[in-house]
């Protein structure tokens, strides 16, 4: 925290105005550069990945505009326009029913709405796939019901498709949406819904006109974080057969051997991924305006008691999400470890929860710091060119996770064999590899991936804060950093947990960067899931993934219970 | 221990943990593998128990060469193994592989299954056969060239036409039949699919199994794991619902690729490495894979396992592995332009 250090020495408030300006002007000067200092740290790998880019010759293109992208970008943009539109339907409806009404297991259902974000997309592909496939319980049961023999008797949605992809994606996806918009249902609707209620609007109405309008910016926020982590996912669609951009990028480098090619194609992402942050900042716009009075609210909110058919609706509209997104793969998982026992017992696994707890332990750290850091520069120096640059450094989330810690190695192993070189000639010292030999670049990695979610969630939680508090501390005599330190920083501790959360539980999730830069003999679960996926036996992969979902199960619950129990946490 | 200074012996075991380095000792020798660690994790636990030098493996199956590259001479990698002609090939044209002339190696391993130069070793063969269902597909022989044959139209299964193994059939037809020829057997085979391409080997037999389709497309050894899986006793119902058929090349045989080891240009252990080449090309190694893994053992005169010498004899093909790997960019973008990965219906 550098720039909060700097600007509280000598910041007194008896100093003198011109000198008090001086010192602003250089606290000002400092934290420009600390943010222009992360945002290179954060951008270094696409730099890189520009620079690969840049000296391909462009051959590929020709093939690639042909045969390739025509397809891919349809493919891509259909799903991400399903998958947008099956997580928010889900994610929205749910955060209203469980806010509106009342029904049997309401408050438990509020909070396992949740649970299918332990899960990662590429496990729940797996397990939709067995789930539904010809061998699978449910078409066994259909096939026993009606007497059907074999698969050409009856017609059975292929999960194997991109609408199938689109659905598995939606599922364990859709908790973004729920979360950010069923803190705007509790909260920020709640005054204006009370009026209308009052007067005489029943709930349907209220919802249409009332909730969702005011919700829009949260419902968007939540897409844009969907969308993000559906445009890098490469595993589930591959494994569904769904032949994404990502899946081209990955042809073109390793099929076609032309990383540059690959490098180019992921430039293209970059253009969707930048098309989708200005989307999020534009719905984004008016959520200030309907959250300064927020924090007054702390009555309990009264729900419509449901009766009759409706609370079986309701019940089944809220479990169902969590018995396919959370339930499916549980199951699934749960099956394959039960043959496998004694893989609980061996030290790999336990080796490799280790390292999960661990990395995701440092990268919920770093991003969460760097996040506050950025933010509390945009609080500071309120420029245009200062929001962007923010704005920036989420670029990472969306590229695919294997060629964004590409481009980060080739940076990474060009600074340590520097590094070495320099120690070699100065001290006679081999350094080695120092980052890229050690799971110090997975945790940069995982960092520069994620540092947009921890800044998306903290900056909802810095917009929901009246602006005049900082400006009331600051008029007490309190200076930027000390109004930073001991008044919004504890206001904001919900913000800080749900990032240092969801970064965790996205970590422990992460694949694709871990697996190209982890050291020897450092295998997290998620890469021990994979080794065995990768050879087709998703089932020995059953134990460590199962320990997947309850380790990020264990972070998610406590969120789920926070914003449940903590009426201070909705804000 | 005090709650603070438990605090601080976890914070420092995470540090420790986070900035480790690689094994550089000696008695180690360091394996980056494409192939997964429980495949070769017999024969590594076999070299170590007869030299005691141990070893440490590092799985990655994309960006293996790039990561050795961007390495440098710093890189701790002494050997590379991986599937595939093309990706051995690629290791040595991207310059991330050494020669090597050993005589033991060179005494074990027949000429046509390592590099002249002596980059790669071929330390296994695995067959590209049909698997066909027992029940509705009868006895006569299926070459590749009748998998274009639209009496087959709507009965085949295959895993992405992207994927190194499907790549390297294509790139031998290409050898064998010329670019325009393949495209339109290609084009044949692709309106011959009951479904869009997914899955993996296993997955292909597992449809049949389903009556999704009669005829599939699958490496050897995968049938060999499924029908002696004991674990998950279902993959022997899929291994029961297909018998294996070789399909020949006319003038040839059947499509075969290897799986081999390189030695990697800055090994920091070479002797060790060598040691673990001369190992691989061993009669010892050359039986475990055969016996555990289901592969063929490149090793002249030594016999698969039970279960492989069960699908009949093969008739490998002679086509020259180098011929094989030159085809590989134009079987991908081949695989692209006819759109096998679309599925029969566009």
């Amino acid at each position: 925290m550098a720039s909060i250090g700097q600007a509280a020495t000598g910041s007194e408030p008896a100093q003198g105005r011109i000198a008090a300006s001086r010192i602003k002007r250089r606290a000002h000067a400092g934290t420009f550069a600390l943010t222009i200092a992360i945002c290179a740290v954060v951008l270094m790998p696409v730099i890189s990945l520009a620079l690969i880019a840049l000296s391909g010759t462009g051959e590929d293109w020709p093939h690639l505009a042909q045969n390739v992208l025509p397809g891919a970008i349809r493919t891509t943009l259909l799903l991400l326009f399903l998958v947008a539109a099956g997580s928010a339907i889900i994610g929205v409806a749910a955060a209203w029913i469980v806010v509106a009404f009342d029904f049997p297991f309401r408050r438990t259902l509020s909070w396992a709405l949740v649970l299918p974000l332990a899960v990662p997309p590429y496990l729940a592909a797996y397990a939709f796939a067995e789930f539904f496939h010809y061998a699978g319980p449910v078409q066994g049961a259909i096939r026993a019901i009606f007497g059907f023999a074999t698969v050409r008797d009856y017609w059975f949605p292929d999960i194997r498709s991109t609408g199938g992809c689109a659905l598995v994606l939606s599922l364990v996806l859709y908790p973004y949406v729920y979360l950010t918009t069923r803190i705007v249902f509790l909260m920020q609707g709640r005054n204006i819904a009370d009026v209308a209620r009052t007067l005489g609007a029943r709930p349907a109405k209220v919802f249409w006109k009332i909730l969702l309008p005011v919700a829009r910016p949260a419902i968007a926020a939540g897409i844009a974080l969907v969308l993000m982590e559906a445009v890098n996912d490469i595993g589930a669609s591959e494994y569904l057969g769904v032949r994404t951009l990502t899946f081209s990028v990955f042809t073109t480098w390793l099929n076609r051997g032309s990383l540059e090619g690959a490098a180019q194609i992921a430039m293209v992402m970059l253009v969707l991924v930048l098309a989708l942050l200005l989307f999020e900042q534009w719905a984004r716009r008016k959520q200030r305006f309907h959250s300064s009075r927020a924090t007054q609210i702390k009555s309990h909110p009264p729900r419509v008691k449901l009766t009759g058919w409706r609370t079986a609706a309701a019940m089944l509209a809220t479990a169902l999400p969590v018995l396919l997104g959370f339930g499916v793969p549980l199951l699934a998982f749960a099956r394959y470890s039960s043959r496998r026992l004694e893989q609980f017992t061996s030290p790999e696994l336990g080796m490799a929860l280790w390292h999960s707890i661990l990395t995701a332990g440092a990268t919920a750290i770093a991003t969460v710091t760097i996040a506050l850091l950025l933010l509390n520069a945009m609080r500071l120096v309120r420029s245009p060119g200062m929001v962007a640059l923010t704005r920036l450094a989420s670029v990472g989330y969306a590229l695919p996770g294997t060629i964004m810690a590409l481009g980060l190695l080739f940076a990474l192993a060009r600074f340590d064999n520097m590094l070495d070189a320099f120690a070699r000639d100065m001290f006679g010292i081999s350094t080695g590899l120092l980052l890229t030999g050690s799971a110090a670049a997975v945790v940069m990695a995982c960092t520069i991936r994620f540092v947009a979610l921890a800044e998306g969630s903290i900056r909802s939680g810095i917009e929901k804060l009246p602006p005049h508090l900082d400006e009331a501390a600051r008029s007490l005599g309190r200076t930027p950093a000390g109004s930073a330190m001991h008044v919004l920083l504890p206001l904001l501790r919900p913000a800080l947990l749900t990032a240092a959360v969801l970064v965790f539980v996205d970590t422990v999730k992460e694949l694709s960067a871990t697996i190209l830069l982890r050291p020897f003999g450092f295998n997290t679960l998620a890469t021990s899931v994979y080794e065995d996926a990768s050879r087709a036996v998703v089932e020995d992969a059953g134990p460590a993934a199962l320990l997947i979902i309850l380790t990020a199960l264990v972070p998610v619950v406590l969120l789920s219970r926070a914003l449940a129990h903590d009426r201070e946490a909705i804000l | 221990m005090t709650f603070r200074s438990a605090r601080s012996a976890v914070a420092g075991l995470a540090i420790a943990t986070l900035f480790a380095g690689s094994a550089l000792a000696d008695g180690v020798v360091n394996v980056y593998s494409y192939r997964q660690p429980d495949l070769i994790k017999p024969v590594l636990d076999a070299f170590t128990a007869e030299t005691g030098i141990k070893t440490e493996v590092l799985f990655l199956d994309k960006g293996l060469e790039d990561r050795i590259l961007a390495e440098g001479t710093n890189s701790p990698a002494d050997i590379i193994l991986t599937v595939d002609i093309a990706r051995l090939t690629k290791a040595k044209e991207v310059g991330v592989t050494q020669a090597l002339d050993d005589a033991t190696v060179n005494g074990n391993l027949p000429a046509e299954y390592r590099d002249p130069e002596g980059h790669w070793f071929g330390v296994t063969k695995r067959a590209r056969v049909v698997y066909a269902s027992k029940d509705r597909i009868g006895d006569e022989p299926i070459a590749y060239a009748d998998l274009a044959d639209p009496k087959f139209k709507g009965k085949i299964c295959i895993r992405s036409g992207q994927h190194d193994y499907n790549l390297a059939l294509i790139s031998a037809a290409i050898a064998h039949w010329g670019a325009e020829k393949t495209e339109q057997w290609l084009t044949g085979f692709k309106a011959n699919l009951a479904r869009k391409p997914d899955g993996g080997d296993r997955d292909q037999a597992k449809a049949i199994m389903a009556g999704e389709c009669d005829i599939a497309l699958g490496n050897t050894y995968y049938v060999g794991l499924m029908r002696n899986n004991e674990k998950d006793p279902e993959q022997k119902d899929w291994a029961a619902a297909i018998k294996v058929v070789f399909p020949t090349f006319e003038n040839g045989g059947t499509h075969v690729n290897i799986s081999g080891a390189a030695l990697a240009k800055h090994a920091p252990n070479r002797d060790n490495a060598v040691k673990l080449i001369q190992f691989l090309s061993s009669h010892k190694a050359q039986q475990i894979y055969a016996e555990q893994v289901f592969e063929y053992p490149v090793e002249p005169g030594l016999e698969p396992s039970e279960t492989v010498k069960s699908f009949g004899e093969l008739k490998a093909d002679t086509l020259p592995l180098a011929e094989i790997a030159k085809n590989r960019k134009a079987a991908s973008e081949m695989v692209d332009r006819v759109g096998v990965d679309d599925g029969p219906s566009s």
